[in-house]
């Protein structure tokens, strides 16, 4: 028992070490849940218990479950709409992302051509361009070709994802055995069997930080959308809840409610913040059981 | 000395690598290309053309409403210079990438490191932990902001009212905002550098940590000289990124000094991107909100560049 423990603990990191590594984790993990767990308790308060009440204490069941059919009820349940719109087009620009930046970060990787070096300034510089700089141009381009205000103007600018090229480009130049791919050459295999056969199922940890960073990304996106479409049944969750909160809300300054409209608090702030939480949280589960797998166990004895 | 042994052998495949690699030339050449094809059509729509037209814009003159193009000659530039919140933005961004940049990237490490020590649940529950708060976005932020930040209604009240802040604008001064701005940013941001940095530890060969353990290297000793050089490329990686993304910090200045309700003392134009919108949005000067945004594209650029060549990032290295 006490062996077990010990061994759990303590070895190779020392008895002060322990505690100092524990103590260090649990003040981040202070700093990184209580505002959470604030949050999923808000919608439980009305706004006037927001101050009266101990911070993290429990309002009632009741408002809780008003707040939550405010959100859901407004337009008829146009959350709903939102909700599928962001999720069908993050879904489709993370498939298509993946399947032109995967191996494109490993032709830059592996393989040696000339242009290699400016196509990794290109993408370096691509990814570095400022939002603000990008949404004019991006507008006036969909514009051009009758794209703005339909889901490809959400989708197709997020297809185009350097962030992941570049992460592709390093996972495989640091830790992909060129052993592994030249005796699969000599074996005959051509280039494209070397990525589809070897290079792609070493990539499973890999998919699975991309398959989290892409979606994040894009499912929080809000200027894009915000300034692409205007169409309220094709809006994403962030600009459907964004145009909810600024025509209702409390967090809106200046803000006159109009007789007999459902009043938006702070408590139904909290509720859309948490349904735009939740996917997110779930993707991340999925994808880390990816991460988590030692890529290249056992691939290449040393 | 498990390290050293495997630089050797790197050498030594590099050596066989570089003759097969002559034979291969013409066919491997044109399946990269055939590789980046679909990539590069992409860059070019969404990237690097918008880029292109912003660099056009940055010399377009809008003072009529419509764009002149190449009207302007630099004068965009200059408006920019001239702006009298140009020094002010400028000094606040300098500052926060002084604390912000070197602060986040080594708690980013350590965290992950230590996380690393001992892999298993307790690790990936506080992983996933530390993430969530990456995933709020818009309302909940705003909220949290306003609840965490106002001494009589956190739950870090006692701490806030331990340390001497009593109201909200005890809190949130001129001197105090970089920090704040980077308590918030490390918030939401910190939770995904610390998975990617995991995710680069659990990348380490197998191998090479149990000749660590056979060493007799402890686990301070294992993640101080052997983790730690082995995850250089992500950590390099993210100082690029983290480096260019501060410099074009945005959302955090403007939701404290958006929030009029809470009678913030934080000046409307805080950081370099706001003064970037002011250009745009305020005044309709979409030429000079271009020239800024390249000025700070070329910040971000120019640190990137020193840390490519002093690392030697590009090389294709085993």
């Amino acid at each position: 028992m006490l062996t077990r423990w010990f061994n759990r603990n303590v070895r190779g990191i020392g008895f002060l070490g322990s505690i100092l590594r524990w103590v260090v984790l649990l003040i981040f993990l202070i700093y990184f849940v209580i505002p959470m767990i604030w949050l999923l308790i808000a919608p439980s308060k009305d706004t006037s218990q927001f101050s009266s009440l101990n911070s993290l204490a429990f309002g009632s069941w009741a408002q809780y479950i008003t707040a939550w059919k405010n959100v859901f009820s407004y337009q008829n349940g146009e959350v709903f709409l939102w909700f599928r719109n962001s999720f069908f087009y993050v879904l489709s620009s993370l498939l298509v992302s993946l399947a032109i930046g995967l191996p494109a970060g490993y032709a830059l990787a592996i393989l040696r051509f000339p242009g290699r070096s400016l196509m990794l300034w290109l993408t370096l510089i691509t990814m570095l361009l400022p939002a603000s700089a990008l949404v004019l141009p991006l507008f006036m381009e969909l514009n051009l070709v009758h794209l703005v205000n339909t889901p490809w103007a959400v989708i197709l600018p997020a297809c185009f994802f350097p962030f992941g090229v570049y992460l592709t480009y390093i996972y495989y130049s640091s830790s992909l055995p060129s052993e592994l791919l030249d005796a699969a050459r000599v074996d005959g295999a051509s280039e494209f069997d070397v990525f589809i056969n070897i290079a792609l199922p070493l990539a499973k940890p890999l998919l699975g930080l991309l398959a989290f960073i892409c979606f994040n990304a894009n499912w929080n996106n809000y200027f894009g959308p915000y300034v692409l479409l205007n169409d309220d049944k094709l809006f994403t969750l962030p600009v459907g809840i964004q145009t909810v909160l600024g025509s209702t809300s409390a967090l809106q300054p200046g803000f006159n409610p109009t007789p007999g409209a459902i009043h938006f608090g702070y408590a139904e702030a909290a509720v859309a913040g948490l349904v735009m939480i939740v996917p997110v949280v779930i993707i991340f589960l999925l994808s880390q059981r990816y991460v988590v797998s030692g890529a290249f166990t056992g691939s290449v004895k040393g | 000395m498990a390290n050293l042994s495997m630089r050797v052998e790197d050498q030594s495949t590099k050596k066989v690598r570089h003759s097969s690699s002559r034979r291969y030339w013409n066919r491997r050449t044109n399946v990269a290309y055939l590789f980046l094809l679909p990539y590069i059509l992409f860059m070019l729509a969404f990237g690097l053309g918008p880029g292109i037209y912003a660099l056009i814009i940055s010399f377009a003159d809008y003072s009529s409403g419509l764009p002149r193009y190449f009207a302007a000659g630099i004068k965009n530039y200059l408006a920019v210079f001239k702006d009298s919140r140009f020094a002010f933005t400028f000094t606040n961004i300098g500052k926060f990438l002084l604390i912000s940049v070197p602060v986040g990237i080594a708690l980013v490490v350590l965290l992950a490191l230590l996380l690393h020590m001992r892999p298993g649940r307790v690790a990936s529950t506080l992983r996933t932990l530390f993430f969530i708060p990456g995933a709020a976005a818009g309302p909940a932020v705003v909220l949290l902001v306003i609840f965490m930040l106002t001494p009589q209604v956190s739950p870090f009240g006692f701490l806030l009212k331990l340390m001497g802040f009593n109201a909200f604008n005890d809190l949130i001064t001129p001197g105090s905002l970089a920090f704040i701005f980077l308590i918030m940013g490390f918030f939401v941001g910190a939770g995904m550098w610390i998975a990617i940095q995991y995710g680069a530890l659990e990348g380490i060969s197998p191998e090479v940590m149990e000749a660590a353990t056979m060493d007799g290297c402890n686990e301070w000793q294992k993640a101080l000289y052997i983790k730690l050089p082995l995850i250089r490329p992500y950590i390099i990686y993210q100082f690029i990124l983290i480096f260019a993304g501060n410099v074009q910090l945005f959302v955090e200045p403007q939701l404290l000094s958006n929030q009029t309700y809470i009678h913030a003392n934080v000046p409307l134009v805080w950081s370099p991107n706001q003064l970037a919108y002011s250009f745009a949005f305020d005044l309709g000067n979409f030429g000079a909100a271009a020239a800024l945004a390249l000025i700070m594209l070329i910040i971000g650029l120019g640190a990137s560049y020193l840390m490519v060549r002093w690392t030697g990032f590009f090389k294709i290295e085993n």
